[in-house]
């Protein structure tokens, strides 16, 4: 694992871009070649505040992706089970998830795996904990009633099968939930956990979300990035060609 | 490029590196535009998985909805109360100039004239949409003869008239035909107005108060009856007076019918209204401020000597008046000047003195749903202009029509 502790939630964001930015580089996607991005599921279709408009808002409409290389789980879907087969079929076809990215839940939740989620489950419908009800309840005009109990979800072995996770931690509110997830064993009940058995995680988080771990596990992480900051300098642009980018370093394994 | 067949063919076409005003801001976001109407890019993507066919960068221009201007009595010479043989062709020369001024639609104005003029010349105005041709007609604004004797302004005292005798039949008996009218304006004063107003709002004309001594409450009455705007405010109607505000005192009346906006056209050319009562009417009531130019056939012509109906009025500089007096008669202001000097006399912000050409006039006339808006399916008529507000391309259904060539013609 590679814990990045940035100081607060812009630098922990821009870092993360950075990252991404330079992996995508590196890997050199084109026709044919697809680098996977792997997103955690949102609410339902057809709510105004749906995951399609904050995900068409918030990144589609800000780069060049082409309409049929996008898949975002269909919770209108007459056979539910059926569109989460179908999605687990649809990233093998895309060559596997390259890289992963999600945050967690208070409760170390990754994507809508809740605690007690099997820490080998696939895409699935999941009931949702009362804790992320509340959380969207907001979304529907604070009226409990009207959430969705049910979502979409990639499973847990679904994303461990990317070739590498990055999970964003920000916030006092997620310390407790950081801390169980790298320095207590993995447990289904904390399903971030899971990725201490991943062989490439990064988690990036701000200072605030470091708030439960030991003194000597901030110290450590933290003396490690000088090393860690030369995975986002120099950062790399799709318009270099040819030699510069042969000779990137390839983020290194831990 | 992947197909975007599974709604149309046509070709979309996305906008970029622009300002669009949308929801009263002005927001950094792409304009799409397919078959002549905005679209919307986020049912595109998902819906359709359609993506641009042709990308436009608009180099950081502000992109507006096209101005609407209800109440033009000519330009370039042509005046549109006058029945030529060549009429038709006239009011194709000023639809075709005024798209430089940033006017996509237009409602042609006739002050008041003899039952013969408006027997030849209304049917030869024709609603159509615009195009590379010219400006939109959205139908004719007839500016009298049912006025006041006290505020006839420029309009021939011999030509006024009044419908005390058959009411609604004397009217339609002057005009010939309302078929494509879309605005009348009376002085509500007079007797049985109230049967008119409610008459022509029956058939969707708008129906507005001016050139009046009409007090509030006749005017309140006139509203409550369907009259929705009152024409050119300040002039040609009773000043305002603090115990009698007359038809200024719609602007705050609290007679009007819940769910109802009285709206009120401006001419600010700088002339025909001082500043500071332009900012009071503004700042009074935001949301009916109608910019119009009233401009008349002098408009884009130089200082002289033109006609107006049956009157001759003299030009010097952006002032018009009826030969030999004082009396202010029109404007040779464009929209465009009209929307700038607006803005800095007002100090408003930039969506407002654009929305106060586009969105209100259209919310007036009941058409927000299809112009005045950028909004998804609404009418491609918009305009690409520089932060000093001056029109830089005109686009009609999502066709440039106009573009401000370098030798700035």
């Amino acid at each position: 694992m590679k814990l990045i502790i940035l100081e607060n939630y812009s630098q922990a964001s821009e870092w993360a871009a950075k990252y991404i930015r330079n992996r995508i580089v590196q890997f050199g996607p084109g026709p044919g070649r697809f680098f996977t991005l792997g997103l955690p599921t949102g609410l339902p279709r057809d709510h105004p505040e749906s995951y399609h408009s904050f995900m068409w808002n918030n990144f589609f409409k800000h780069i060049d992706i082409s309409p049929e290389n996008v898949h975002i789980l269909d919770g209108n879907a007459p056979d539910l089970q059926a569109e989460c087969d179908a999605f687990e079929e649809k990233i093998k076809a895309a060559g596997g998830i390259e890289l992963f990215v999600g945050g967690i839940g208070p409760d170390g939740h990754i994507a809508f795996n809740e605690p007690g989620s099997s820490l080998v489950s696939r895409t699935r419908v999941k009931t949702l904990a009362m804790d992320t009800i509340l959380a969207n309840a907001r979304f529907f005009d604070g009226d409990l009633s009207k959430v969705p109990t049910m979502a979409l979800t990639v499973g847990v072995g679904t994303v461990m099968d990317a070739r590498e996770v990055m999970i964003l931690i920000t916030g006092a509110h997620k310390a407790f939930a950081l801390y169980k997830a790298i320095e207590d064993g993995v447990n289904h009940m904390w399903t971030v956990s899971a990725f201490q058995q991943h062989p490439n995680t990064v988690f990036v988080c701000d200072e605030d979300a470091t708030l439960e771990l030991k003194v000597k596990t901030v110290k450590y992480f933290k003396g490690l990035m000088l090393v860690h900051n030369k995975l986002v300098e120099p950062l790399y642009s799709m318009k270099e060609m040819g030699a510069e980018r042969n000779q990137s370093k390839k983020p290194y394994s831990d | 490029m992947p197909s975007n067949k599974s709604v149309s063919d046509a070709p979309i076409v996305q906008f970029t590196n622009c300002r669009i005003l949308r929801d009263h801001q002005l927001q950094r976001e792409d304009l799409w535009v397919r078959e002549g109407k905005i679209l919307n890019p986020e049912k595109l993507f998902f819906d359709e998985k359609g993506s641009a066919d042709v990308q436009l960068d608009c180099k950081d221009s502000i992109i507006a909805p096209g101005f609407i201007d209800v109440q033009i009595n000519g330009g370039f010479g042509v005046d549109f109360s006058l029945a030529t043989d060549d009429f038709k062709s006239g009011i194709d020369l000023v639809s075709q100039k005024i798209l430089s001024h940033g006017v996509t639609s237009f409602c042609p104005t006739l002050v008041t004239s003899p039952p013969s003029v408006y027997h030849q010349v209304l049917p030869q105005i024709t609603v159509r949409n615009g195009g590379a041709h010219g400006a939109g007609i959205l139908g004719a604004h007839l500016e009298g003869p049912f006025i006041s004797k006290e505020k006839k302004g420029a309009h021939p005292e011999h030509c006024l008239r009044t419908f005390e005798a058959g009411a609604f039949q004397d009217l339609l008996a002057t005009y010939g035909s309302l078929d494509c009218v879309q605005i009348v304006t009376l002085a509500p004063e007079m007797r049985r107005s109230s049967e008119v107003i409610q008459e022509l709002t029956k058939r969707g004309i708008c129906v507005s108060l001016g050139h009046s001594v009409a007090n509030l409450s006749q005017a309140e009455e006139a509203v409550q009856h369907g009259a929705t705007f009152i024409t050119h405010l300040f002039n040609a109607m009773l000043p305002f007076h603090h115990r009698d505000p007359g038809i200024v005192g719609l602007l705050t009346s609290d007679k009007i019918p819940a769910g109802r906006r009285v709206f009120y056209g401006m001419i600010s050319d700088g002339i025909h209204t001082n500043p500071a009562a332009l900012r009071i009417a503004h700042r009074a009531h935001p949301k009916g401020l109608v910019l119009v130019t009233d401009a008349i056939a002098g408009m884009g012509l130089a200082p002289g000597r033109h006609t107006l109906g049956q009157q001759v009025v003299e030009i010097d500089g952006l002032n018009t008046y009826i030969a030999g007096t004082k009396t202010l008669s029109g404007s040779v202001a464009t929209m465009d000047t009209c929307v700038r000097h607006f803005q800095e006399a007002t100090g408003c912000s930039v969506e407002t003195a654009l929305e106060a050409a586009s969105l209100h006039p259209a919310q007036l006339l009941g058409i927000e749903h299809k112009k005045g808006t950028l909004n998804y399916d609404s009418d491609a008529d918009f305009l690409m202009l520089n932060d000093n507000l001056y029109v830089q391309a005109t686009y009609i259904a999502g066709e440039e029509v106009w573009r401000q060539d370098a030798s700035g013609m």
